[in-house]
Parts: structure tokens; C-alpha cells; sequence
């Protein structure tokens, strides 16, 4: 029963970095988070007017899975199981400003952590499993666990996983895709050394 | 055209989010829905905040906006008609 | 058929705050759909399903200490964790036990209330963490010193139905012997500003799946289902038993759902699957049915494509409790499982006439029925729909 998977790709935005299988494929010093989001969002070339309607923590998990994507169109029953700490705090505080005056319903609607993997979902015509965990740190085992029994009982032919947190200014977005071959065994060691390089 | 079609023109790209739009890219009586600037619920609603925040007109029925946010030109009408300030 | 035993559980809602109240409520027709009184807002005649009982009383029932950092929904949470213990034949919960709890809100209630004054008033800092969803699930396990897999779902109205699932299959799976499952909301401005910003919100008692329905009524409660393999039940009985589940993603808008219904149509058909039952033996749903223009049709359309001329009775009880956002899922699955144990259908209140595309009659009286199979929708804001199937033991 203990089938082993792999770790098929990975995209990491971090400090005005992207990068993707351990390839730095942008760096932008250390431009504010708009900016950065906007020079990924050109520098690929995208065209999906929609992105610049979501809050900031959509967008960054918008554009890693774009990234993660960009060669490979994902199977139509890939499940999505993401994570964070932060859940959507700083779009909280952006509705929350707007309360005394007009509440702002475009606001509202991103005051849930889970609305990324909705719009991930609609880019790809995803109608597959999908959950979102709010843990104290980057701690991969439930979502190890949970994608696995995905695969094991063939509910899933494939598992995006992802850490897409933010938090005032910080912003910490790995994800990465399961196989059933590869490199790199899908495992807590080898999921945490790429999160944390050394 | 007038100055509130620019002014109207100028908040909708700005409370929309509508990066890479100018106001000369929003002709008059271009469908604000649909086909044209491709504008969705969530925008709806915002532009019901727009009009209240701006021009002082409550809406409280939803489904009145289908008429007014029809184009630029009919929501011109419409606040031109009931504006409070 | 092989399927997780349901062998407890509590609930606090605007119907009581007990089992037995809020069957009584049910039983009746009772609504608890009412004015905030103990929410502070400016919206005094939007209609909430709020319970009446304020934090001072929640925390003096409870044996908590004046100064603790417990938020609204933790105190409703912990009521309900309470009475399932008390009816699971249970003296304590063993170390093992797993709590997975679902929540939209979280401690908002604490948050927007001290938010402008953390930085003077020192004595309110120790809500500062309250925002973070699972600071309500920790406040919760703390209480009962759970301390083995503690964990926080957030999947907006279906979180804790998904919370009900992650249960039964690390049941399943054999990850753990014996877990809490469920969820907990409660009425916040923040909540209540956005849905309003949204045109979502009813003025009036909300109306499912009739044609002149208007808008939702927000709720508050917590509720809690306790799981077990079959090793550990002994000879207690199981109350229920959870035999299917299903989970999609609409992939269509951020808080709409789509036309025909995809999202809901595929959780509901992987349910059915997975209880290895065919459509016909679902004797009940227990309907999504916010009362909103948007998903009452939506949710019509998708019962339709799964049923077919079959459609099983059904109906909404929204009308009774509210929606209860994140805590939904788990007030439904009790309200399904109370169905099951009464062999007792209940009403959706206010109806009078069938949505014009659909036609669909949901029951409107109570009454009894032979039910095995009970089928609860819950669908959330992003596209996450989950359909859960309980059956009789």
C-alpha cells in the first residue's frame, strides 16, 4: 500500500525570485509585491485580464501554478491541496478598511484563503478535489499524507500541493507536482530541503 | 463628449482593476458586459458602490444595474438623472 | 459495505443549544431566524439566525476563567464538543483522538472588535492571534486536552463538510482510530458587511428554493460528529454511519455557481459512488439551499442531472438555522443524522412556488419516512462543493 511517489516540478517565489526546479528564471532585486507579480505576469507573456482583479495572495498562487503549467496543461482530475499560515489576513485588513465607509464586495470576496485554488481551478477547468489547510508553519506531512491517499485510491491521476502564504509584506509561495516517477521521492526530507535550501 | 464620460471612464479602470486600459480604449457605447469590456458580477457590484460613493445614488435592487451599466453613455444617464451630489 | 461509524455528537444553533432543542425546532418549524441582539451592528433589522446566549454566559457555562482568549466560535465549538462527549458513552477522550474543525470566520468576532485598540489596550493583546483560523480550533482542543492531529479546514461553506470527509478517510485509512469532526461560525460585521456588499442577504426570512427568493439569512453555530473504526466502538452503537463522500470544484467564479450546476453535480456523483449505492436509494437530501437566486437554481439544476425523474424528497433548512457559513456542513450532517434516527423528513420553511426553470417541490411539512440514505450538499465560495451520504446503521 505505501506506493512512493516523486516530486515532478516545483515553482519558488520568494524574495524577488522565481524560480523554477531549483533554476533561478527571475530575479527583480527587491521590487514591492505588485510590481514583482506584474513582471512575472509580462515576462511570461500571459494575457488572462482576470489576474489583475485578484488580491495579491491569489495572484501569487495564480502564477506559480502558471509557471508550473507553462509547458504541461494539467489533467483535467488534478487535485489541488494548498497551505499557509497567513490565510488571507492582509485582504482581511483591506475589506475590513473599506467597512466604515462602503464595504467593498470585491474585497470581500478574496477574505478566504481557499478563493486562490477557485481561481486556479477556472483558469484550468479544474472541477477536481480541492482543500486548503491553515498550519502554524511550512509543515508537509498532512498534505503528503492527503495527496497520497488521493493517488492511492485513483481519486486524483495527479496533485498540485502548494505553500502560497503572505503576510504584511512577506510573501512565501512554493508548489510543486506529484508523479509517479522521478528524481526526487516525495517525502518530508526532500520537500523541506527544497523549501529550505541548507 | 462631456467630462463625466472621462470622469466615469477613469474610476471604472480604477475601481475595476482594469490594468492595460486607457480611457480611449472605452468607447461610449461599448457594452460594459458581455462581449465587450468583459466585465463580471463582482464589477456589478462595484459599480453600485461607484455610484454611491461618487454620485450619492443608492441602488437597492441588484437588478436594476443590468439597464444602467449597460455602456458609459446610459450610466451617464442614469447620473446625470438621480445624482445627490 | 464497509463505512465509518458515527458514534457522537453536539450542536449549538440558533434552534438550541442542545441536541434536544434543536430537534424540537425542527420537530416544530421553528425557526431561529431573528435581529441581532447580541451582535453589534448597524444593520438592526437584517434578519441572523443568532444564538441568544452572549460570551459571559457561554464562558461561566464552560467553568473558563475571566481573562481567557477564547473567541465566540470557540466558546460555541466547545458547547458542542461538551454534549458530544456527554452522548458518545465516552468518559474522556483518549490521546488519540484527532479533532479536525472547519471555520470560516475564525476569531474575527475578537479581531475586528480590538483590532484599533491592540496597540493601547494591552489587556485585549491576547486576542492578537485570533484571526488565524485555527487559533478557535487550538482554544477548542485545548479545552478538552486534544492534543494529537489538531487541525483547521477553510474552505469557506463547505469547510466543515470537508472537515466531516479528511475524518472518514483517515478513518479509513487507518491514520487514526478516533476523531472529532466538524466545524464552527459565528455572526461578525465582517461577515455580515460583505454578504450585504455582495446583494446577497434577504430582508426577510430566507425562501429556499422558491421562485420569489431573495437573499440569504447569515447564522452562527458549531456542531461535531465523533468518528471511530470499528475496533475501538466496542458494543456502543453507532448513531450513523458515513458511507459516501464527494468533493469538485465548480470552476466557474469566485462566489457564483455555474448554470448547470458542475461543481455540485460531481460532488454529489462521487458521493453516490463511493457509497456504492445507485441514485434511487438516496431517500433524502438535505439541500445546500441558501436561498439566494443564485444557488438555488444552480443546486436545482445539478439535483436534476444526478436524479434524473427520480428526484428523492428534499428540502432546505436554512430557513430554520441560517447559514452558518464554515460551520453549515456539520449543522446538516446532525440535522441529517437526526433525520435518520427519527426516520423523519424536515420542512423547508416558506416555500410556495417552484422556481419557474426547474420546478422542483422541496418538502414543506414534516413527516415521516423510511430513510437509509441521506444525502447533505454543502457548497462553498471558490468553487468548493461537497456532498456527504449517511446511512442508517
Amino acid at each position: 500500500m505505501n506506493k512512493k511517489y516523486y516530486i515532478k516540478d516545483y515553482v519558488i517565489l520568494r524574495q524577488g525570485r522565481l524560480i523554477r526546479n531549483g533554476e533561478v528564471l527571475l530575479e527583480a532585486g527587491n521590487p514591492e509585491l505588485k510590481d514583482f507579480l506584474r513582471k512575472i505576469y509580462k515576462s511570461f507573456g500571459m494575457r488572462y485580464p482576470k489576474f489583475f482583479k485578484m488580491d495579491d495572495l491569489s495572484r501569487l498562487g495564480f502564477l506559480a501554478a502558471e509557471i508550473l503549467f507553462d509547458q504541461e496543461k494539467p489533467e483535467a482530475d488534478t487535485a489541488l491541496i494548498f497551505a499557509n499560515s497567513s490565510s488571507c489576513l492582509e485582504t482581511d485588513k483591506a475589506y475590513s478598511k473599506t467597512m466604515s465607509g462602503f464595504p467593498s464586495p470585491s474585497l470581500f470576496v478574496y477574505t478566504l484563503p481557499n478563493i486562490v485554488l477557485g481561481e486556479i481551478s477556472i483558469r484550468h477547468g479544474l472541477r477536481s478535489e480541492n482543500l486548503f489547510l491553515v498550519q502554524d508553519r511550512f509543515e508537509p506531512t498532512t498534505m503528503i499524507d492527503y495527496s497520497h491517499s488521493l493517488l492511492n485510491k485513483a481519486k486524483a491521476s495527479n496533485v498540485l500541493c502548494g505553500w502560497v502564504d503572505l503576510h504584511n509584506t512577506d510573501y512565501d509561495v512554493f508548489l510543486w507536482q506529484i508523479a509517479a516517477s522521478g528524481r526526487l521521492e516525495h517525502n518530508e526530507e526532500e520537500l523541506n530541503k527544497i523549501y529550505l535550501p541548507e | 463628449m462631456n467630462d463625466l464620460h472621462t470622469e466615469l471612464k477613469k474610476s471604472i479602470i480604477d475601481q475595476l482593476n482594469l490594468e492595460d486600459m486607457d480611457v480611449s480604449d472605452i468607447e461610449n457605447d461599448e457594452p460594459l458586459f458581455g462581449d465587450g469590456l468583459g466585465l463580471d458580477s463582482i464589477d456589478a457590484l462595484e459599480l453600485i458602490v461607484l455610484l454611491e460613493k461618487d454620485y450619492g445614488i443608492k441602488l437597492e435592487d441588484p437588478n436594476q444595474g443590468k439597464e444602467i451599466f449597460n455602456s458609459i453613455n446610459s450610466m451617464v444617464d442614469f447620473i446625470e438623472k438621480n445624482r445627490t451630489k | 459495505m464497509c463505512a465509518v461509524a458515527v458514534t457522537g455528537m453536539g450542536i449549538v444553533s440558533s434552534l438550541g443549544k442542545n441536541l434536544f432543542e434543536n430537534y424540537q425546532s425542527l420537530n416544530t418549524g421553528k425557526t431561529g431566524i431573528s435581529t441581532p441582539e447580541i451582535l453589534q451592528t448597524n444593520y438592526k433589522d437584517l434578519p441572523v439566525g443568532e444564538i441568544k446566549i452572549n460570551n459571559t454566559r457561554l464562558s461561566n457555562d464552560l467553568g473558563l476563567n475571566p481573562g481567557h482568549s477564547y473567541t465566540r466560535a470557540a466558546l460555541l465549538g466547545c458547547m458542542a464538543v461538551r454534549e458530544l462527549l456527554h452522548n458518545s458513552g465516552l468518559s474522556e477522550f483518549d490521546p488519540g483522538t484527532g479533532f479536525i474543525s472547519g471555520t470560516t470566520v475564525g476569531g474575527m468576532d475578537m479581531t475586528e472588535s480590538f483590532f484599533d485598540q491592540f496597540s493601547e489596550n494591552s489587556e485585549n493583546l491576547r486576542y492578537i492571534q485570533a484571526q488565524h483560523p485555527g487559533f478557535t480550533t487550538e482554544k477548542i482542543a485545548a479545552y478538552f486536552g486534544l492534543n494529537a492531529m489538531v487541525t483547521t479546514i477553510s474552505t469557506a461553506c463547505s469547510s466543515s463538510a470537508n472537515a466531516i470527509m479528511l475524518g472518514a478517510r483517515l478513518i479509513e485509512s487507518g491514520r487514526l482510530k478516533r476523531v472529532i469532526v466538524g466545524g464552527t461560525d459565528c455572526l461578525t460585521r465582517f461577515t455580515l458587511n460583505g454578504f450585504n456588499s455582495l446583494k446577497i442577504l434577504s430582508g426577510e426570512t430566507c425562501k429556499p428554493f422558491d421562485e420569489n427568493r431573495n437573499g440569504l439569512n447569515l447564522g452562527e453555530a458549531a456542531a461535531y460528529l465523533l468518528l471511530e473504526a470499528d475496533e475501538m466502538k466496542g458494543n456502543r452503537p453507532a448513531i450513523a454511519r458515513i458511507s459516501g463522500y464527494g468533493n469538485a470544484n465548480d470552476a466557474f467564479h469566485q462566489t457564483a455557481s455555474s448554470q448547470n450546476g458542475e461543481g455540485a453535480y460531481l460532488a454529489m456523483k462521487k458521493a453516490i459512488e463511493k457509497a456504492g449505492v445507485d441514485p434511487v436509494n438516496i431517500n433524502y437530501i438535505n439541500a445546500h439551499g441558501t436561498g439566494t437566486g443564485n444557488n438555488d437554481l444552480s443546486e436545482s439544476v445539478a439535483i436534476k442531472r444526478v436524479f434524473g425523474d427520480h428526484i428523492p424528497e428534499f428540502s432546505s433548512t436554512k430557513a430554520l438555522t441560517g447559514h452558518t457559513l464554515g460551520a453549515a456542513g456539520a449543522v446538516e450532517a446532525v440535522i441529517s443524522i437526526m433525520a435518520i434516527q427519527n426516520q423523519e423528513v424536515f420542512p423547508n420553511l416558506n416555500f410556495s412556488q417552484p422556481i419557474r426553470d426547474t420546478g422542483l417541490m422541496p418538502e414543506t411539512k414534516l413527516h415521516s419516512k423510511q430513510l437509509n440514505y441521506v444525502l447533505s450538499n454543502s457548497f462553498g465560495f471558490g468553487g468548493n462543493c461537497t456532498s456527504l451520504i449517511f446511512r442508517n446503521e
